[in-house]
């Protein structure tokens, strides 16, 4: 067929800093077609379709739109281009109505009146090509979530948008909506519009795409026909034979369970179900992995037992002692030790000098000052003793945190809390954004803190990380345990349950 | 990469570039100054005479500064929590009632030495106080501690006026204050002080809060640098996440924050209630809880800085009036145009210049 691709891209690079987001993305996607792009948290979806639609600018490479080269300065251009985008957060206005919010930005003129009638006639059309029903006069914050994104929908083909993107649309519906999404995507491709489908979850990229392009670590791995290919096929691809981390360790000797979580639920931010009735255990000495593809769960996991998110219900035992509503400063002194999957954010304060970050957390404490004094001898002291111990450069306490690279960031984070000689330990991500000697490093201190009988939870989205680690294997997906492997378990079996496929 | 996360070295950041923007501050109002017909170099000197010229006039200036040292360090310290307290100028007008109860109740029994601490106490507790709402709406309920103390400065002036109109007024006279302190419920000038100087005061109401003022910077810089609760403060203000993750408690570290700064904020008030004017008046405050925002603007949050930039707010204030009194063109609201004119440059446009600045360095730099 020679009709031309509705949007190429050819070569397009992108870095933040030191992140290289997107590495030379190659990717074609047909006219008239549904094409899914799948890929971890973090491989750099979500930058490359704001790349498209003009949030960012590729460092370089080309985009194509219909066969010409366009340069997309920002949303209008993409717009103009005939590109609509659905944001994973919606942009809307709540309290206006659908008519209003769609037609936010292309209301016609000073005074309103035509814009409206116009706006309502279109609305009428679009609402009868493509079965796409919203009143047009109720209140955005009146709506369910469903038919909130479906005046997103309304939105990008009102400005006659003949390349529709949508940004992980699901993560926000029942399954009932979601397949009256996909059912209206449908609709759209039969009509002649083009759908690119960004998501990490493998049902619906086989439920609805035509073809299916798989990012891992800021790169396009592959691009199948979706009837041409497996769901194994793609949970490989998608979580990729990385080069293969061994750490040596010998057999784990698990003592006594150390902590119990019994049925815990918790919920996000906007009340929706994370965890979902989750019971297990770890034992003194032994490493247990929770592995999972981001989002299902496991940071809300971590945190509910961190302390820093409260449970809706369950209970969660240290030792034998329920610690459920017990805030982060007492479990510290219960011996929970936590290393933050988010270190920007949680572990560190990027813009304090180092040695205020090495004792985060436990500023209280007695040996770092008195009488409500911070005795910055006392802390510099231990700071600069962490610093040799864990090897940290440049070694300078008195340096701003923001300037030490991430590998050497995550060290002050990691020797703050080994050092406390915690009698549990949580790990959220240990080595996202880390160089491999940082890695190496960070992984040789875990062990050894196994071998020193200490419990330890580790959470991470990379499954050789939690294969090179771990003594048991928990996997989660969709808010459930949804099965136990040990440490040999095949990358395929976790693959396919991270997936949701077996159990 | 941008600019902005360059680091300089410090004389530049903090000494060459405040000064620059100060020049240009200064070249703006000139401008204007000669737009209306008047000569710009005049002017300046006549403002700086007026201002330091004399040990009267360096008396105004730092009567002047003295206030805005007190507001700047409450502005500085609510914005070190991450709260930005807008409240000031109420918090010291309250804090001024807190300082009179105390002055009319002692002034008859003891000397002024006596009356001082409770009267130190008084205006803070009622400052504090006055913040005390506002933050604990803030930190329970979540409503903005913006919103909240700038009606808080609204309630507060209604409240004063209500007080001095019908309470508080000496009965049989018109004037809306209270009586008049007796030397017990007076702060002293700092006479002996421009003496050692070979100078003299005159009639410039420099008094003994400004060397509080000086104590309480001081104090400031400890609490934010090396205090358990300053580290917490300041963890909260740069990182609510991180503050969560290592366990520091919001609500209280919030309502702690407010309540020092409205307990500066208040102290304000014995500068010019008891330093000065020896009773209390309607709207003894005027703008200085407004100034102190921008005094700890420019003065980057920093006690050191706050005490240069309440010194620099108190030439203006004090050239000013010498200003507008000997060159009748240039009115009081001229004055506020330069005054905004500095607050501009040099606390809202602070960055303008550092992007050349950082190219400039890295060119020598590399050499």
């Amino acid at each position: 067929m020679s009709q031309s691709p509705a949007i190429e891209l050819v070569g397009i690079d992108k870095k933040f800093g030191a992140v290289h987001a997107n590495k030379n993305i190659n990717l074609s996607v047909a006219k008239g077609s549904i094409h899914g792009i799948i890929g971890e948290n973090g491989a750099g979806k979500s930058t490359l379709m704001s790349i498209i639609y003009g949030f960012y600018q590729a460092d370089s490479g080309e985009i194509r739109v219909n066969g010409q080269p366009i340069a997309i300065r920002d949303s209008q251009t993409a717009i103009a281009a005939g590109i609509g985008m659905v944001h994973q957060h919606f942009m809307l206005v709540d309290n206006f109505t659908v008519l209003e919010n769609v037609m936010l930005g292309a209301e016609g003129g000073a005074l309103l009146a035509k814009g409206v009638s116009a706006a309502r006639a279109e609305l009428k059309r679009l609402e009868k090509d493509y079965g796409l029903e919203v009143d047009p006069d109720a209140l955005i914050e009146e709506l369910p979530v469903g038919l909130q994104q479906r005046v997103e929908i309304l939105k990008a083909l009102f400005r006659g948008a003949e390349i529709l993107i949508l940004d992980e649309p699901t993560g926000v519906l029942t399954p009932a909506e979601a397949d009256h999404l996909f059912r209206i995507l449908g609709v759209l491709r039969d009509q002649g519009k083009t759908v690119v489908l960004i998501t990490h979850k493998l049902r619906e990229i086989m439920a609805i795409t035509d073809t299916v392009s798989v990012m891992r670590r800021g790169e396009m791995v592959a691009t199948r026909k979706t009837a041409e290919t497996t769901v194994g096929e793609l949970a490989e691809l998608m979580v990729g034979r990385r080069v293969l981390l061994r750490v040596e360790k010998g057999e784990a000797k698990p003592a006594g369970t150390m902590l119990s979580v019994r049925n815990l639920t918790v919920k996000d931010g906007r009340g929706v179900t994370m965890v979902d009735d989750v019971s297990f255990d770890v034992r003194a000495g032994e490493i247990v992995g929770i592995a999972g593809v981001a989002g299902n769960g496991q940071s809300e996991l971590l945190e509910a037992i961190a302390g820093i998110r409260k449970p809706a219900s369950g209970e969660i035992l240290l030792d034998g002692q329920p610690i459920d509503r017990v805030d982060p400063a007492r479990l510290r002194d219960l011996g929970l030790a936590h290393i933050p999957e988010d270190r920007h954010h949680m572990g560190l304060v990027l813009k304090f000098e180092e040695y205020e970050n090495s004792v985060l957390g436990y500023h209280r404490d007695a040996r770092y000052g008195r009488y409500g004094m911070l005795d910055l001898e006392a802390i510099r002291k231990d700071a600069m003793e962490k610093i040799e111990k864990y090897d940290i450069r440049p070694p300078n306490a008195r340096l701003k945190t923001a300037n030490f690279s991430g590998g050497n960031q995550q060290k002050i984070v990691v020797a703050r809390e080994i050092e406390r000689d915690p009698k549990m330990l949580l790990i959220g991500q240990p080595t996202r954004g880390v160089d491999i000697g940082a890695i190496e490093f960070i992984h040789r201190r875990i062990i050894e803190m196994r071998d020193a009988g200490k419990a330890i939870l580790l959470v991470s989205v990379e499954l050789d990380e939690i294969r090179a680690l771990s003594d048991r294997i928990l996997v989660m997906f969709a808010g459930h345990i949804v099965g136990e492997k040990t440490a040999d378990a095949g990358e395929q079996t976790l693959g396919l349950m991270m997936a949701g496929i077996a159990a | 990469m941008s600019t902005a996360s360059v680091p300089l070295p410090n004389w530049i950041a903090y000494g060459v570039i405040p000064l620059l923007n100060l020049l240009v501050a200064f070249l703006i109002s000139g401008f204007v100054v000669w737009l209306i017909g008047e000569n710009p170099l005049d002017a300046l000197v006549l403002l700086l005479q007026g201002a330091l010229g004399s040990g009267r006039g360096i008396g105004f200036t730092l009567f002047h500064a003295t206030s805005f040292i007190f507001t700047g360090l409450s502005v500085a310290i609510a914005i070190h929590a991450g709260l930005f307290n807008i409240g000031s100028e109420g918090q010291a007008y309250i804090g001024g009632l807190g300082a009179a109860l105390v002055a009319l109740a002692l002034d008859h029994y003891v000397p002024w030495y006596v009356t001082m601490p409770f009267a130190v106490i008084g205006a803070a507790v009622f400052g504090a106080a006055w913040a005390f709402i506002p933050a604990w709406l803030q930190a329970k309920r979540g409503s903005h501690v913006v919103i909240t103390t700038i009606m808080f400065n609204f309630i507060a002036a209604a409240l004063m006026v209500y007080l001095l109109v019908h309470v508080l007024i000496v009965p049989g006279k018109m004037a809306p204050e209270t009586r008049t302190f007796l030397p017990g419920g007076q702060l002293p000038t700092l006479e002996w002080v421009m003496n050692l100087f070979g100078s003299k005061l005159e009639d410039a109401p420099l008094n003994v809060s400004f060397l509080i003022a000086l104590v309480m910077a001081f104090l400031v810089w400890v609490l934010i640098w090396r205090t358990r609760l300053g580290y917490e403060m300041r963890t909260l203000g740069v990182s609510p996440t991180a503050a969560v993750y290592a366990g520091i408690p919001y609500a209280r570290t919030v309502i702690v924050a407010m309540l020092l700064s409205g307990g500066l904020a208040g102290m304000m008030a014995l500068n010019p209630v008891m330093g000065a004017s020896a009773r209390l008046q309607v709207e003894f405050v005027g703008g200085a809880g407004f100034v102190g925002i921008a005094v700890s603007l420019m003065g980057r949050n920093h006690p050191l800085g706050i005490v240069l930039a309440a010194i620099l707010f108190g030439i203006l204030y004090q050239g000013g009036a010498e200003l507008s009194f000997d060159m009748p063109n240039i009115t009081r609201d001229m004055i506020v145009v330069i005054q905004g004119l500095v607050i501009l440059f040099a606390g809202a446009l602070e960055y303008m210049f550092r992007p050349a600045f950082v190219r400039i360095y890295q060119t020598f730099a590399k050499v």
